[in-house]
């Protein structure tokens, strides 16, 4: 039987083909599991996890959250706002008096790069990644190349666009490497402020022209303007970024062919992608949410395995 | 290793066909019944099932394969994941009786964790258990078959493998022996 290459998640850098595979069909199987009358498994019914969340989070937080009761983990839920953070405790500390409550995995979203990283090699536990900053966000990462191969088949030879901001967003970096590892063809667009220079090195290439970029691909990325992260201005307005890389339907219409839709959530609409591609039948948005929980479940599950128990017999 | 057979092909084609009365006496036409595989090895001992309750006229079965791993009492106890198989449960158990088919019954936690996995789908109204091997003298659990292919008795050590061919009369299982 197969494992996982890895004892922690952090990012898709470290993982390898047959994780990906191995990901893959176990959340399939706990896709099954989730559209059942009663969605719970036993499996982590001894096994308690910490959801640190030191950056906002809507979607990823709810989807954890779920992934863990699905699989009858007991969880404790933690946001720095409402915590002792803001009195100066410092992350390793707060980490490591939430393991001393007997916590046997940790889920991180942190504003800080390599946070994630940081606490692997300096705490005994396992560190899941729900987002690092502007790094990576790994899980986003492999329920959207989840979430396309239900829908392609097979990613080989497949062009997939990266469209938006690229340069403060872990999850273009993620899927770069995902999309890669799978076979497929990147190419990121948006304003050439927002694209990383010498990002070229990853095997992707980049365009400022969305309509070009549009008839190339066989799926849309879209990201969201992370205005939260801009120390500085990248680009005029909003109305003039959503002018020249907003998707609607007019440029849809102008296509050849129908190309399928992402975003990972939070939409601006109007800005990056208009209501009525968003709500279109080419949008798989909220595939990836469904999928989103399954492919959470399905790392836990395979992470947890690896937290071997300790009985004295 | 040595092997031996256990059941000869023509001998596995009359128990398959006795199981196959027994379930039609006990469940008339089948109306009320849900034949649930066990995967991995259950679901290839229903397909032979069914086929044979298929040619006598049964075209109708309720038929299911329910995979059991996220349900077993032995996750984070190897060093390896458990890995799932699929489940094809397309009928609603609620007030069905359903019957679990599995090739080898030998320390009965599988069907232990059918028990608890069958449950998500809804609360039927009985279970019974169906299988072609009892290995007799090794249960962990108080789980005995209701429909019985044989009953054997092997060391520890020893395998019960069951091989199914594509032509009906090619089946035929083994014991294999442990040398130590």
């Amino acid at each position: 039987m197969k494992k996982l290459s890895v004892s922690h998640l952090l990012g898709i850098k470290y993982l390898n083909t047959e994780d990906f595979n191995l990901i893959f069909e176990t959340a399939s199987q706990f896709k099954e599991v989730i559209n059942r009358p009663i969605k719970k498994v036993p499996s982590l019914r001894d096994i308690t996890i910490a959801n640190l969340f030191f950056e906002n989070s809507t979607r990823t937080k709810l989807s954890f959250e779920l992934a863990e009761k699905r699989l009858s983990a007991d969880i404790i839920n933690f946001s720095a706002s409402q915590s002792s953070v803001s009195k100066g405790e410092t992350l390793s500390d707060t980490v490591k008096n939430i393991l001393a409550m007997k916590v046997d995995m940790i889920i991180l979203r942190h504003p800080n790069p390599g946070a994630a990283h940081f606490l692997s090699k300096n705490l005994n536990s396992c560190i899941i990644n729900a987002g690092d900053g502007t790094h990576e966000h790994p899980t986003q990462a492999l329920l959207d190349v989840y979430s396309l191969i239900e829908k392609f088949g097979n990613l080989k030879g497949k062009r997939i666009a990266i469209v938006g901001d690229i340069k403060h967003s872990r999850v273009a970096l993620s899927n770069i490497y995902a999309l890669k590892m799978m076979g497929a063809e990147v190419k990121l667009c948006g304003p050439k402020s927002l694209i990383p220079k010498h990002i070229e090195c990853l095997g992707v290439t980049s365009s400022s022209d969305f309509n070009q970029v549009l008839n190339w691909c066989d799926a849309a990325n879209i990201l969201r303007i992370q205005n939260e992260r801009m120390g500085t201005v990248y680009f005029p307005s909003n109305r003039e970024y959503s002018q020249n890389f907003g998707l609607n339907l007019d440029r849809l219409k102008q296509l050849k062919k129908k190309i399928i839709i992402l975003h990972p959530g939070p939409i601006n609409r109007g800005v990056e992608i208009s209501s009525d591609v968003a709500d279109s039948n080419q949008s798989i948005i909220l595939d990836q949410v469904q999928n989103g929980v399954a492919i959470r479940m399905a790392i836990i599950y395979l992470l947890g395995s690896k937290l071997n128990i300790k009985i004295n017999a | 290793m040595t092997s031996k057979i256990l059941i000869s092909k023509k001998k596995l084609e009359i128990i398959l066909n006795r199981l196959c009365h027994q379930l039609k006496e006990k469940h008339g036409d089948f109306s009320s019944t849900i034949l649930v595989g066990l995967q991995p090895r259950g679901t290839l001992l229903l397909d032979r099932l069914s086929k044979i309750l298929n040619r006598q006229g049964f075209t109708n079965l309720k038929l299911g394969k329910l995979d059991t791993t996220f349900f077993r009492d032995d996750y984070r106890r190897s060093d390896t994941p458990l890995s799932a198989n699929k489940t094809e449960m397309n009928e609603t158990v609620e007030g069905m009786n359903v019957v679990f088919i599995d090739d080898v019954l030998f320390t009965g936690r599988s069907i232990r964790s059918a028990l608890t996995a069958i449950d998500t789908y809804g609360r039927p109204n009985s279970i019974e258990l169906l299988v072609l091997i009892d290995r007799r003298f090794s249960r962990h659990l108080p789980i005995q078959p209701d429909y019985l292919g044989v009953q054997i008795d092997a060391l520890q050590g020893d395998r019960v493998r069951v091989v199914w061919s594509n032509k009906p009369d090619q089946n035929i299982v083994y014991l294999e022996k442990s040398n130590e």
